[in-house]
């Protein structure tokens, strides 16, 4: 048994995932992005990125993400993408396909970008453009096939929520149709803008019982043919998800100007200052940070986690949705059947029976200045 | 379905086999994964080459190691790798 106070074992981050910007010409209601990005202005630098991918790499991060925002925004993406590539990485781009030709695709192979990863919001045109907030339906598909002929892995990614979840079957015939090698079937998760969104985004139960007995059927049938992630939607589970495999044990997010975080959604906690790549080395960041070490182990835990004998196995669940919903990042997570504030889940499940009327905001820079300026 | 002996193997072009310094060991790596090998699964990985077949696996392993008898390990773990997509049998 641990004594209270020791340091907990220390893992070295194996994956990275690069906001490189906020920037993005989609403005999806769901998107993980804080709320306020519109304040980070100062991206890195290129030399600057160049200088975190290395220094992670040294620690042993192998999986990359490039994201954002929409990472092909950035210029130097191409730059990066080879300096990865030199370093060992495996690295993936998380894109909405937005703008991306055939001939960057192919020089963005030979930079050595291992994967792409498309999102599409639907499987129909009317739908997908108006949750994208823009016209990019079809170029999407484009884009799509494009990875696939140039033979990159294909990975389909569709956020999953009460406006598209009736489509399941829509859905998987559309990963079927392009050819995807991996399809991720996300089920919303309420942070961001989604959690600002969350009673005109979460399906009733019985939508997601239904779409997940069609996915089922599909992970069956296609079988060695295409990979189904399925990511559950934890509001309806009873045990928290063990968010990011526990707090500062594999993942690392470094934010577009800088900031370094335990996961891409922390920077909704209440902490004033998260280290950053400009004044730290990540070495430091990683493993003398005070905030990368704040909830590492399980000395932080109140109950019931503390004597709980699930808690090697879920870590407590999730701090920024235990601080979402209860106010309290050390709570434990209102998932957790166990947990006091279970009731704040339930009532959310109880109100997407008859969610009240209003209208989706949508993920840009003027609806997120009303979150910072007065 | 058993794995013909004579089959030539080869490893997934959609995952990377890569040594990792960092944790002293080869890794698989794919899209949202990455599978930590141990020395002996790595040594049967490396050699899927779209030339070697489960039977000349078996002779160079059993040579390296000097040993006998590691067909029925090395096919168990060839299966494995098949349905996980790792390799494939090269047409």
């Amino acid at each position: 048994m641990k004594t209270a106070g020791s340091k907990p074992p220390l893992s070295p981050p194996r994956w990275l995932l690069a906001e490189l910007t906020y920037a993005c010409p989609l403005q999806c209601p769901y998107c993980s992005n804080p709320v306020d990005f519109a304040r980070h202005k100062e991206e890195l630098t290129t030399e600057g990125w160049k200088r975190v991918l290395s220094e992670a790499r040294e620690m042993g991060a192998v999986q990359l993400g490039f994201s954002g925002g929409e990472p092909l925004t950035r210029p130097d993406l191409e730059e990066l993408v080879a300096h990865a590539r030199r370093l060992g990485y495996y690295s993936n781009l998380i894109t909405s396909g937005y703008g991306l030709s055939a001939e960057r695709i192919a020089a963005l192979k030979a930079a050595g970008l291992d994967h792409i990863q498309v999102s599409i919001q639907a499987p129909e045109q009317d739908l997908s453009d108006w949750l994208a907030g823009t016209e990019s339906f079809a170029h999407k598909k484009q884009v799509a096939r494009w990875v696939k002929e140039q033979g990159y892995p294909m990975v389909l990614c569709v956020v999953i929520h009460r406006h598209n979840i009736e489509q399941m079957e829509g859905i998987l015939e559309m990963a079927v149709e392009l050819g995807a090698d991996y399809l991720e079937l996300a089920n919303t998760q309420y942070y961001g803008w989604a959690r600002l969104n969350r009673a005109q985004l979460m399906p009733t139960r019985e939508q997601f019982e239904r779409a997940e007995a069609v996915a089922r059927r599909y992970k069956e049938r296609l079988k060695g043919k295409m990979k189904i992630y399925y990511v559950i939607p934890d509001y309806y589970e009873d045990r928290p998800k063990a968010c990011m495999n526990g707090w500062g044990t594999t993942f690392l997010t470094i934010a577009p100007d800088g900031a370094a975080l335990p996961c891409h959604a922390a920077r909704e906690l209440p902490i004033d200052e998260f280290p950053n790549v400009r004044r730290m080395s990540i070495r430091e960041i990683w493993e003398e940070s005070e905030i990368f070490n704040r909830f590492r182990g399980f000395d932080w835990m109140p109950e019931p986690c503390r004597s709980c004998d699930e808690k090697t196995k879920d870590y407590g669940g999730c701090r920024c949705q235990a601080y979402l919903l209860t106010g309290d990042m050390t709570a434990t997570d209102p998932v957790c059947a166990k947990s006091p504030h279970r009731h704040l889940i339930d009532q959310a499940i109880a109100e997407a029976e008859a969610p009240p009327e209003a209208p989706l905001v949508f993920r840009n820079p003027k609806a997120s200045r009303r979150f910072f300026e007065t | 379905m058993s794995l013909d002996p004579d089959a030539p193997l080869r490893f997934s072009p959609l995952h990377r086999l890569q040594w990792e310094e960092a944790q002293q060991r080869h890794v698989i790596l794919y899209p949202e994964g990455l599978v930590e090998l141990n020395a002996t699964s790595a040594e049967i990985l490396k050699r899927c080459d779209g030339e070697h077949t489960l039977r000349t696996i078996v002779e160079e392993l059993e040579r390296k190691y000097q040993t006998e008898g590691l067909t029925d390990d090395v096919r168990e773990f060839l299966e494995i790798a098949l349905e996980n997509g790792w390799i494939e049998t090269a047409a």
